[in-house]
């Protein structure tokens, strides 16, 4: 049984404000109006777009549907929905042209590193989209898939702001409902969509209910070991998830520079981003 | 004093107490070969460096099996080596102990926390609150952790309990490149100048282990190193990778320097008196 305050649950009319107010504030300090971001047809991006065009207003926000030749149809029919919903412009590119004139030259690639191409390439038309339309992007990852390290640098991870990186998954579908999301997305099983069939749950090994509250406990509410496995979880869990957590740490921080001088970027060069808006 | 000392220049991980352990048991049978009686190891030895949040983490209790097992290996040689502690009260400590004949004998925890530039300690650390020399068997010794010797406060409570060496260890960071004569890097004459200046001032033999290797981007410079009672290099660990050096240290130095300047004889530390009382709270 959970104590009184050790809960998932959110203020979501609250957090919608904040990451309204967020998106507004960071977006026009940076000397922009507009955003960008990939719509998968998945939970995550459909929230960052709704609370986008709330702050920007719809018509500032532009989704891109980004499919591979792999790519599961019903992705593409519910990031249209999802766009057409908000009213915020969209527009596709299909990468199968970009991804596969690399992959071609590696026929040995694995699933993994292909995923990877794929992520990759998706943040290129991305990054150039932003550019051709004076736009910053938005990320889309969340709380748990960056503990986790499900994520691919520079990939799906790479933006220039993100408004739900504070979130668990369990979190960001309580918004998706208080934000009232087409239900085809909020009630589909989360997928990378990388392959064929692929589920998060199943490719992670464990459900997000579980490793939600796991993280949240530990990452949030500071549980050690020993509280964890008094509030009920397995041992081998635990200390898969830490190990996780740790071997990622990489993909969660800047690269790091050899310091040789007095004052190093990122190391004692100290500045915010916003620093001289 | 008649000691014969290792300085153990290692190059710890980030975190892992178990594998430090490990390293520090190989050093201390190497030091016990080369026919040492004390080993000196650099801060934070057996924790690594920028911990971060790992600090309350990787925390020992002074009564920890890790610390016994530690203080298990100095029945034959004495240890000194860093950790954090975590206190009775639960606060932790930038900390080096002394292990002698199977016990920890003295620890002495980090008064001056450095807190700008690259570092953040005071986030993470409580702050000591006193130099105390303590007596081994080898000596009277007085240990001083990094930013400690930067102070001129803090070597000369050592100085007037006539302790027989400085025992200094650092995570000191190497940095500035710039060309010049020596070829040391500038952060490395900054640190001999310091080392020197206390050697002669309170002379008395400084003993420093600096550590060496990579975290996240910045790396230890080593270089350690003995100053005689009269500020010279007495011996030292050339290069940036891990080492040992092995040193043979007597207080006949000590007094010859003492004859010659008797800075000891005809210290006033009365005369401080007055002028503390100006500086009650901090200014």
């Amino acid at each position: 049984m959970d104590r009184p305050g050790l809960s998932l649950a959110i203020d979501t009319a609250l957090v919608e404000r904040l990451l309204v107010q967020f998106l507004r504030e960071e977006i026009h300090s940076a000397g922009f109006t507009r955003a960008v971001l990939g719509v998968s047809g998945g939970i995550d991006s459909a929230v960052v777009a709704a609370l986008a065009a709330r702050a920007l207003g719809a018509n500032n926000v532009l989704g891109v549907l980004l499919p591979y030749r792999e790519s599961t149809p019903q992705s593409e029919i519910d990031g249209i929905l999802l766009c057409d919903t908000l009213g915020i412009r969209r527009d596709k590119v299909d990468i199968s042209a970009m991804a596969d004139g690399y992959i071609s030259l590696a026929p040995k690639m694995d699933r993994l590193r292909r995923g990877n191409v794929l992520a990759r390439c998706r943040m290129i038309v991305l990054y150039d989209r932003a550019a051709s339309d004076k736009a910053l992007v938005m990320g889309t990852s969340n709380k748990t898939e960056l503990l986790l390290g499900y994520t691919t640098q520079f990939g799906d991870s790479a933006s220039a702001l993100n408004p739900i990186g504070d979130l668990y998954k369990n979190q960001v579908y309580q918004l998706a409902r208080h934000l009232k999301m087409p239900e085809a997305l909020v009630t589909k099983a989360p997928s990378a969509d990388l392959f064929a069939g692929q589920t998060d749950e199943s490719e992670l090994g464990f459900t997000y209910e579980a490793v939600d509250r796991l993280l949240y406990l530990m990452v949030d509410e500071r549980y050690s070991e020993d509280d964890l496995l008094r509030a009920g979880f397995e041992l081998a869990f635990v200390r898969k998830i830490v190990a996780r957590i740790a071997s990622t740490q990489f993909k969660r921080v800047p690269p790091i520079i050899a310091k040789l001088s007095q004052r190093t970027v990122n190391q004692d060069f100290r500045y915010l981003r916003d620093w001289g808006r | 004093m008649d000691c014969r000392i290792t300085l153990s220049q290692i190059n710890p991980t980030l975190g892992n107490l178990t594998k430090n352990l490990e390293l520090h048991v190989a050093e201390i049978e190497a030091a016990k070969s080369a026919g040492s009686q004390l080993v000196l190891f650099p801060e934070l030895s057996l924790s690594g460096y920028f911990l971060k949040d790992q600090t309350s983490e990787i925390a020992l209790r002074l009564d920890s099996p890790l610390l016994k097992g530690l203080a298990e290996q100095s029945r034959k040689i004495s240890i000194a080596a860093g950790f954090v502690e975590r206190s009775p009260e639960g606060r932790l400590y930038n900390s080096i102990g002394f292990f002698e004949d199977g016990a920890l004998l003295h620890v002495h925890r980090k008064v001056h926390l450095v807190t700008y530039g690259m570092f953040d300690e005071q986030r993470e650390f409580a702050a000591g609150d006193r130099f105390v020399a303590f007596e081994s068997k080898l000596g009277r010794f007085g240990f001083l952790i990094c930013e400690d010797l930067w102070h001129v406060s803090s070597a000369y409570p050592y100085f007037l309990a006539d302790v027989d060496l400085l025992l200094v260890h650092s995570c000191a960071p190497g940095r500035d490149v710039a060309k010049n004569d020596d070829g040391e890097l500038g952060s490395q004459r900054v640190w001999q100048t310091l080392l020197a200046a206390q050697a002669l001032t309170t002379q008395t033999w400084v003993v420093w282990t600096n550590r060496v290797g990579w975290e996240d981007g910045i790396f230890f410079s080593g270089g350690s190193r003995v100053v005689d009672p009269f500020g010279r290099t007495f011996a030292m660990i050339e290069g940036l990778e891990p080492g040992r050096l092995d040193v043979h240290l007597t207080s006949r130095d000590m007094e010859r320097a003492r004859l010659m300047t008797p800075l000891r004889r005809d210290a006033k530390p009365w005369l401080l008196e007055q002028s503390l009382a100006r500086h009650r709270t901090q200014d």
